[in-house]
């Protein structure tokens, strides 16, 4: 699912681990699937390229300050290049990102089928986060955050956040 | 000027085509923040704003990187004339109330849609990569503007009657959005760019079919404003200026 993870030497890895999403912190960069590689160069700096979320998500420009200031912690001297291709997925979510979400109070993307139901109200698809029911509803398909939407629970009452499916 | 110097001027030229209308309706949605009728319309509003801006972005920062010279994406938003701006006239209209905001976002989302599906066949890498991502939001801001001009147009008395007004106001800025221009033609013709001309025959039966469920009259008219891809704008083009531009004219070279 996400390929990127395997042009990553492990140092490198272990140190972008660190870095979390400045809007949703439970979830590190590797996890969310921005990070589309990185590599020792010639003149032992490293470079980092990312996948913007949505084009005009502001925490693109926090992530790749935190990356720069994660590889100074190490010693390290890091750029970061902001790369258009491929597209992010929510499909680059990994399977740890997905369960810290439902953690923090996030519902995690369904498919892209499952999505378009739920999102246009037809089917009750989504699960609440707090008490695990089916029964919820659409509040708007918007919400505080471009890749996120809002949702409530009709059993526990309890509003909560849908990352919605991009693909 | 040697061939590759043409060659990206002509690039650059075909994208600010197709970024300005994004710029430009990005900063009319923007107007809305803290305005909107209902807090999660407000919410829906400033999202599509931000994707807009956000794919202007990339645009712009791709036009600096062609034009050789030192010119950043901020140069390029901020520090043009109007005449410069060569977006469509249906952008720049105002937000005189929601069901103009709502008619005039579909009536561009849905051109916007078509034009991205066909620009991701691009030859130029950037802009075929720009397209592939806008595509995902741009289906979203369909969905949302189609969504509520059925609701308005199937709705109340009152809310069929300020869309259905809206509609006919604003139906004659739609066909701005085929014309060819020379930049266009050249971008078609050097399979960088879309053929706009071709999308307009699927552009009419969608908004008719959509129209028609709503409930909503399909305008007669035969006139049609233009003048917005030569620079030419309407009165209100200079306003959006201001404001958009003001911070980066009193206080030159300012960054966030």
């Amino acid at each position: 699912m996400n390929e990127t993870k395997t042009h990553i030497n492990p140092t490198l890895l272990k140190i972008l681990k660190t870095v979390p999403d400045p809007e949703i912190p439970v979830l590190t960069i590797v996890d969310l699937g921005v990070v589309h590689g990185a590599e020792v160069l010639d003149d032992g700096s490293v470079e980092v390229k990312i996948i913007p979320t949505y084009s005009g998500c502001p925490a693109m420009d926090v992530i790749g300050d935190d990356i720069v200031t994660a590889f100074a912690e190490a010693g390290i001297k890091a750029k970061v290049k902001l790369v258009l291709s491929p597209a992010w997925s929510t499909d680059m979510i990994s399977e740890e990102g997905r369960a810290a979400l439902e953690k923090y109070g996030i519902a995690s993307p369904l498919d892209a089928t499952a999505d378009k139901e739920a999102l246009l109200g037809n089917k009750k698809l989504v699960k609440c986060p707090q008490c695990g029911s089916k029964n919820t509803e659409l509040v708007s398909q918007f919400g505080s955050t471009a890749c996120k939407a809002q949702f409530k629970c009709n059993d526990c009452l309890e509003p909560f956040d849908y990352f919605k499916c991009l693909k | 000027m040697n061939i590759k110097q043409q060659d990206s001027r002509l690039r650059g030229n075909y994208i600010l085509g197709i970024a300005d209308n994004s710029l430009i309706l990005g900063q009319r949605l923007g107007e809305l923040c803290g305005h909107g009728p209902s807090l999660e319309t407000d919410i829906a509003i400033t999202n599509m704003s931000l994707d807009l801006l956000g794919q202007v972005r990339s645009y712009y920062q791709y036009v600096a990187q062609l034009s050789g010279e030192d010119k950043t994406e901020d140069d390029i938003a901020f520090l043009r004339l109007e005449r410069e701006y060569k977006n469509v006239l249906l952008v720049e209209q105002p937000n005189t109330d929601f069901g103009y905001v709502i008619t005039r976002q579909y009536f561009f989302d849905v051109f916007h849609l078509l034009l991205m599906q066909e620009l991701q066949n691009s030859k130029d890498e950037t802009l075929s990569a720009i397209a592939k991502k806008g595509i995902k939001e741009v289906s979203y801001h369909k969905r949302f503007s189609g969504d509520w001009v059925k609701r308005l147009g199937d709705g109340t008395e009152e809310s069929h009657n300020r869309i259905q007004n809206a509609i006919n106001d604003l139906w004659s800025y739609t066909n701005e959005l085929f014309e060819m221009t020379e930049a266009d033609q050249q971008a078609a013709e050097a399979g960088i760019g879309v053929d706009v001309s071709k999308l307009k025959e699927k552009y009419y039966n969608e908004i008719t079919e959509l129209l028609n469920e709503a409930t909503l009259e399909v305008p007669e008219t035969k006139y049609f404003h233009k003048g917005g891809k030569h620079g030419v704008h309407t009165e209100h083009m200079g306003y959006i200026l201001a404001d958009l531009q003001y911070m980066q004219r009193t206080y030159p070279g300012m960054k966030w």
